[in-house]
């Protein structure tokens, strides 16, 4: 394992993307099955959300706003390293990446 | 601290590292390490170098976990506590102690038409090429490659993509894309297109952090997804062989 | 390997990327000013139901993002789990089909 070959920010940044955008598609089912509740109508849906207020929950969905957050600003690194010409700056770039996705957590942790 | 703890890949595959004890020099690089191993301690120990000098590529080890020119790392950077790890290069078969078969390296370069495809004959005036032109410059920025293999050993897509064609080929190939006596680049798009090629490539940018002669082909291979997107409709739609 | 095939599937997950880009940061925005003071099926569903400009957004968002992860998930599964072929293509097709019937079931629901 040549992990020391692996200890570089753009090797990271795709790590994070990766692992981030899994964890998004293996939630997605979960919550597209959680809105459908509302079929069964505005009680059941409430039940959920009510049941979705316990500091768990809300620990997991802050852990998902930041993945989200982390694998649109991963995305958009992505998509300037590969589409607009290039520049050696790109390290910077995913430090703003990780910068915007820890903002958006806590954004997201104050409205909570 | 006067000597070193160095500890050495031998046999094949499924060989063992071995441990030396090498005395200590200024300025030594682990390449002084390797020959000193080699003439006074293990004269079985088989490696590769050619110059010692910096200008080819062929002495390519992983030093510590990472692939590197041994002659141009000084021991003093790497020898973390006195102690060094040497091994051949990665994601290659390994033939003895610390030499790799490069074959699978240069077929792939091959693959992805890293050759030029002339197109004027004898008669023909000389190719005008303006070098400050866009085309020119792009291919400029990747032409100093002389095949040492270290981004191909620290790529993990190769690792984990057998077929992948690697940076070093795809980044040949863009060179070539950007040249514009070229003929042949129908066939070299549709070489370097797909998951074998440029598409398999995730940006982890190990190559461009680890190439000795600070080449980048990450922005080749990003060059190659563009361009490959553009001719998308003239790509085979069939299976590659 | 199929040169065009694979190209194409780049170049769709690169225009899903950039239409995600979009939806996500709408989502984003819109989840955090509907999170503050709590969260209750009344105000969702009161907000949501009829509106069809929502809707066609949430329509947009789901399609975009069954494309993107399938693609993005094939990837992982080839490189990770040494999953490829034609049943490997078949695999990914399914669940990118399941994830868009999932997320627009999911929008009959909340905006129906």
């Amino acid at each position: 394992m040549m992990l020391a070959a692996r200890n570089h920010p753009a090797w990271w940044a795709f790590l994070v993307h990766r692992l981030s955008g899994v964890a998004l598609a293996l939630f997605l089912p979960a919550h597209f099955l959680a809105m459908g509740l509302a079929l069964q109508g505005e009680a059941r849906l409430d039940e959920f959300l009510r049941w979705s207020e316990q500091p768990l929950v809300i620990a997991g969905e802050w852990v998902l706003v930041m993945l989200l957050a982390a694998h649109l600003t991963g995305g958009l690194r992505l998509l300037a390293l590969e589409l607009l010409p290039w520049r050696n700056w790109q390290k910077t770039l995913a430090a703003l990446a990780g910068g915007f996705a820890v903002a958006s957590g806590l954004l997201f942790l104050l409205a909570r | 601290m006067t000597t070193l703890r160095v500890r050495v890949w031998r046999g094949g595959r499924d060989g063992r590292f071995e441990a030396f004890e090498v005395p200590r020099g200024q300025s030594q690089t682990v390449l002084d390490v390797v020959t000193h191993i080699q003439r006074h301690l293990d004269p079985t120990l088989s490696y590769r170098f050619a110059c010692r000098v910096g200008m080819c590529g062929s002495c390519a080890m992983t030093v510590n976990g990472t692939p590197r020119w041994t002659c141009r790392t000084h021991v003093d950077k790497v020898a973390k506590g006195g102690a060094l790890e040497i091994g051949p290069l990665a994601n290659l078969p390994v033939v003895k102690d610390l030499v790799c078969d490069m074959r699978d390296f240069f077929d792939k370069w091959a693959r992805a038409r890293g050759q030029f495809s002339p197109t004027a004959t004898k008669a023909d005036d000389f190719a005008r090429v303006r070098p400050d032109s866009r085309p020119r410059l792009e291919a400029d920025a990747g032409i100093e490659c002389i095949g040492c293999g270290v981004c191909y050993a620290a790529c993990d897509v190769v690792a984990w993509n057998r077929d992948y064609l690697g940076p070093a080929a795809l980044n040949r190939a863009w060179t070539l894309v950007n040249d514009v006596r070229d003929g042949g680049q129908g066939a070299r798009l549709a070489a370097v297109a797909g998951d074998a090629g440029c598409h398999a490539c995730h940006t982890l940018m190990s190559c461009t952090e680890h190439c000795p002669k600070a080449l980048s082909p990450t922005r080749a291979i990003s060059g190659l997804k563009r361009a490959t997107a553009a001719a998308v409709l003239s790509l085979p739609g069939d299976e590659s062989p | 390997m199929n040169p065009r095939r694979e190209a194409l599937l780049w170049v769709a997950q690169r225009a899903t990327a950039v239409v995600l880009a979009f939806c996500v940061l709408v989502h984003l925005a819109t989840i955090i000013y509907a999170v503050r003071g709590g969260l209750s099926a009344a105000e969702i569903l009161g907000r949501t139901r009829g509106s069809v400009a929502w809707a066609a957004f949430y329509v947009l968002f789901v399609v975009a993002v069954a494309i993107h992860g399938a693609i993005g998930l094939r990837a992982v599964a080839a490189e990770w789990l040494g999953l490829r072929g034609k049943s490997a293509e078949w695999l990914m097709t399914g669940v990118g089909c399941a994830l868009a019937v999932m997320g627009l079931r999911a929008v009959v629901a909340v905006f129906g």
